[in-house]
């Protein structure tokens, strides 16, 4: 059975959500049944962030086991690193490399993990791991923000669906001053892998 | 059509399709999106209630008054609202009437665990349970029907994994044309006026009307048996019924769309088919209870945890273990070595204006006794600020009984805006009828921001966008006759420190009102400006890392005296509060009026 698996992370205030929510309507467009959980509450920024999107030809739980994820799309580098192990072994991570160190780095006696540490340990789970410069290229764009979208464009690489149905999803799903410069964050994460 | 919606969005897309008119909430995680999605559809009213119970209160009303009616709240709101919801169960209605009660196992966004259903036993309600977004929409009618065959009122329970998972639906239209004209009220007190005399009369009415639904529930068409291999049963309900599916895709199944009261005879009929019989559901064992009750052999939290949400990983690492599944049915996981990582808990946002106060609470060494909203997470390091919570409006409460208590410390209760309103002010009364010295700070973001932004009583606007009065907790308080009451800018330290001190010197009820919008409304991002650190003046000290602001990270730079990192302000998360800056002892971090100076 064709399955895809997606687990998207990040921080809240990076735009997980949206990311997740072109990805469900995406595996919609292209054929397959989607499902989309995520938890909404607590603090608005500043928390992880987790979705999960499933797309299969039927699709029964809206959580994916531990193992199960295809994809780990990751919108922080730390927090590839705090969910890597639902990654399915051998499956894909794309890494959004951009760093947000949670308080207690600065307030507390922890400290954020050094990239030769992130690269080894997704590595010894997946059998393909990307990073991109993802806050850099939406930044030349015009819009930091925009990197959730950069990543996602990095995924569309991976996956066997037209082009017109990301670029159309994505148009429907943000704000219509801001459809070019997704579209183009998208394109840019897009020409990354 | 169909479209991809969440379980909330469901519900409300159910009710209007049902012909509900009048829906009443108080917002509360995973509920809140039902009444958001609700009320901008045509023909329809909705409001926000300053607590469930009279949200529940309004919709019985519009019920009697014969409109379909539905309230909406979180699983701890039905709590609040119990009262109302016996009575109702006592008295019927004249149309139909919906409670819907969101639980939230694993308590995402919640203070306790408990399963609802047990309310719907405890008052004689029937329940409904969907396991996806479409029978979400399609047990709103249901409950409906039901609710106006047998003049009951119905729970649909639904969980935080239905909630806010995303599932396709196929929309319909709505079915009941709007009255043309206003009814005239039908009185019968003897329904309606729950006195002792009538009230008794009522009772046995209520306990044949549960035997009828118990002999409904057998034909009910959301009760539904999967009949495939019979070497095990599943009985299964909610969202359980989706892992269930996932994890033994060969076992006979019979999911329960209804799950008080149960169907009897089915659960009979499908447990003699069987050779194993299980129960695979979330938070109690509910189900498990009622068939050990009918005496048929029966496992479920012997195998399944109570506490916690399942997933398909919990589902078939469990039944692994109790030789329901072979070990080769594990999934393979790698878990590797990671070294310590720092965890990322949710925090106060950037910006966010109760930071201020609880570094003036901290400076000032008060106890604090907090409450139910963002400002609960003030007792997370560094802050460490926040030292009680329980549950909406108990802050005023504890805090009196704290210092009746007599400690060595002074004390404080730390309230939000909408948690004040919703169960806030009865506890201020009894501070000022039983004469208590109490310091409530209210801390008004203008808005309920936990929840996502939703107005309240006092932000002078109404679910439906209609202008509306905004009550002033300063009036609330003067008429309630306490004279010490305060104003200040959350976002101004000394001015909350010299409030907090004139409080602290004097021997009344005193309340502070420390306002300033929260960072996340649209109107205050427009004017986000992010700070910078004057580098040659920071040494690192550190100072400002103890208001634990997320945008304050060490920077690469040490500093050359103390070999201390210096501080680094991160642009895209900064908002330009200043609360750092004015903690800053080295005048190193830079106003938004300095960033100006020195060309931004």
């Amino acid at each position: 059975m064709t399955k895809f698996d997606f687990l998207l992370v990040g921080v809240g205030g990076q735009g997980v959500l949206l990311a997740s929510d072109i990805l469900a309507e995406v595996g919609l467009k292209a054929g397959y049944d989607a499902k989309k959980a995520e938890v909404h509450g607590m603090a608005q920024r500043g928390g992880s962030v987790v979705s999960h999107v499933r797309w299969a030809e039927k699709v029964l739980s809206p959580l994916i086991g531990r193992g199960e994820v295809d994809y780990l799309l990751a919108l922080e580098k730390l927090e590839a690193l705090r969910y890597i192990e639902v990654l399915r072994p051998g499956g894909t991570v794309i890494v959004n490399d951009h760093r947000i160190p949670p308080v207690s780095v600065s307030s507390g006696g922890d400290e954020y993990p050094d990239d030769q540490r992130v690269r080894r340990v997704l590595s010894e789970v997946a059998g393909d791991v990307r990073f991109l410069p993802g806050v850099e290229l939406a930044r030349e764009l015009g819009n930091a923000r925009a990197s959730n979208v950069v990543t996602l464009g990095a995924l569309s690489q991976c996956l066997d669906v037209d082009l017109d149905i990301w670029l159309e999803v994505i148009a429907e799903r943000v704000p219509e001053k801001y459809v070019e410069l997704n579209h183009q964050a998208f394109l840019a994460g897009r020409r990354q892998l | 059509m169909k479209k991809l919606l969440s379980g909330n969005e469901a519900i409300a897309r159910g009710a209007w399709e049902s012909g509900v008119r009048i829906a009443a909430a108080y917002p509360g995680t995973p509920s809140t999106e039902i009444l958001e999605t609700f009320a901008p559809m045509p023909g329809v009213y909705a409001e926000w209630c300053p607590n469930e119970k009279v949200a529940l209160d309004v919709a019985i009303g519009a019920a009697y008054a014969g409109a379909r009616a539905m309230a909406v709240m979180k699983h701890v709101g039905l709590n609040v609202a119990a009262d109302a919801f016996f009575y109702a169960s006592m008295t019927g209605t004249e149309a139909g009437l919906v409670i819907v009660s969101a639980d939230d196992p694993d308590m995402h966004s919640s203070q306790n665990e408990q399963d609802n259903r047990r309310y719907a036993r405890f008052a004689r309600v029937p329940c409904l349970e969907p396991s996806d977004s479409q029978e979400a929409k399609d047990l709103v009618g249901a409950a409906f029907s039901i609710s106006e065959e047998f003049d009951t009122p119905v729970m649909l329970r639904t969980t935080t994994r239905i909630a806010h998972s995303y599932t396709l639906v196929e929309l319909g239209e709505p079915e009941v044309e709007d009255r043309p004209e206003p009814p005239s009220y039908r009185i019968d007190t003897g329904k309606y006026v729950m006195v002792p005399g009538n009230a008794r009369r009522r009772h046995p009415v209520i306990e044949e009307r549960m035997a009828k639904l118990a002999r409904f529930a057998e034909t009910f068409p959301y009760n539904q048996v999967e009949m495939n291999d019979r070497s095990l049963g599943i009985v299964t309900n909610g969202v359980a019924y989706q892992y269930a599916k996932e994890v033994f895709p060969e076992a006979s199944i019979l999911k329960l769309g209804m799950t008080y009261p149960l169907p009897k005879a089915m659960i009979q009929d499908f447990a003699a088919q069987v050779d194993r019989l299980i129960v695979l559901e979330e938070l109690d064992p509910f189900i498990e209870e009622e068939i050990r009750l009918l005496g048929i052999q029966v496992e479920g939290k012997i195998i399944f945890p109570i506490c916690g949400e399942f997933n398909p990983q919990v589902v078939r690492d469990r039944a692994i273990e109790a030789g329901l599944l072979p070990g080769s049915a594990r999934v393979e996981v790698k878990e590797p070595e990671k070294g310590p990582l720092p965890p990322r808990p949710p925090i106060l946002c950037p910006g966010c204006p109760h930071r201020g106060v609880f570094h003036v609470t901290n400076k000032l060494k008060l106890v604090v006794n907090g409450d139910i909203g963002c400002y609960t997470l003030g007792f997370l390091p560094p802050q460490a600020a926040l030292h009680t919570c329980g549950c909406m409006g108990a802050s005023i409460g504890v805090a009196h009984g704290v210092a009746k208590a007599r400690i060595k410390e002074r004390n404080a209760a730390v309230i939000g805006d909408s948690t004040f309103f919703h169960t806030g002010m009865p506890a201020l009364l009894n501070t000022v009828y039983n004469q208590g010295h109490t310091i409530t700070i209210v801390l008004d973001n203008r808005t309920t921001a936990m929840t996502g932004h939703q107005h309240h009583p006092g932000t002078g606007r109404t679910l439906q966008g209609e202008e509306t009065v905004a009550v002033k907790f300063e009036h609330l308080a003067r008429a309630m006759g306490i004279e010490e009451v305060h104003t200040v800018d959350s976002y101004d330290l000394k001015g909350v420190e010299e409030a907090l001190r004139a409080c602290l010197a004097q021997d009344g009820p005193a309340v502070i009102v420390a306002r300033r919008e929260c960072a996340l409304l649209p109107e205050v991002r427009r004017q986000w400006l992010p700070l910078k650190v004057n580098e040659e003046r920071c040494n690192g000290c550190a100072l400002c890392f103890q208001v634990g602001c997320p945008a304050l990270v060490k920077s690469q730079r040490l500093d050359e005296k103390t070999g201390r990192p210096k501080a680094w302000i991160d642009p895209l998360l900064c908002t330009g509060c200043e609360i750092c800056a004015q903690v800053c002892a080295r005048e190193a971090i830079l106003f938004r009026a300095q960033l100006a100076g020195n060309g931004g």
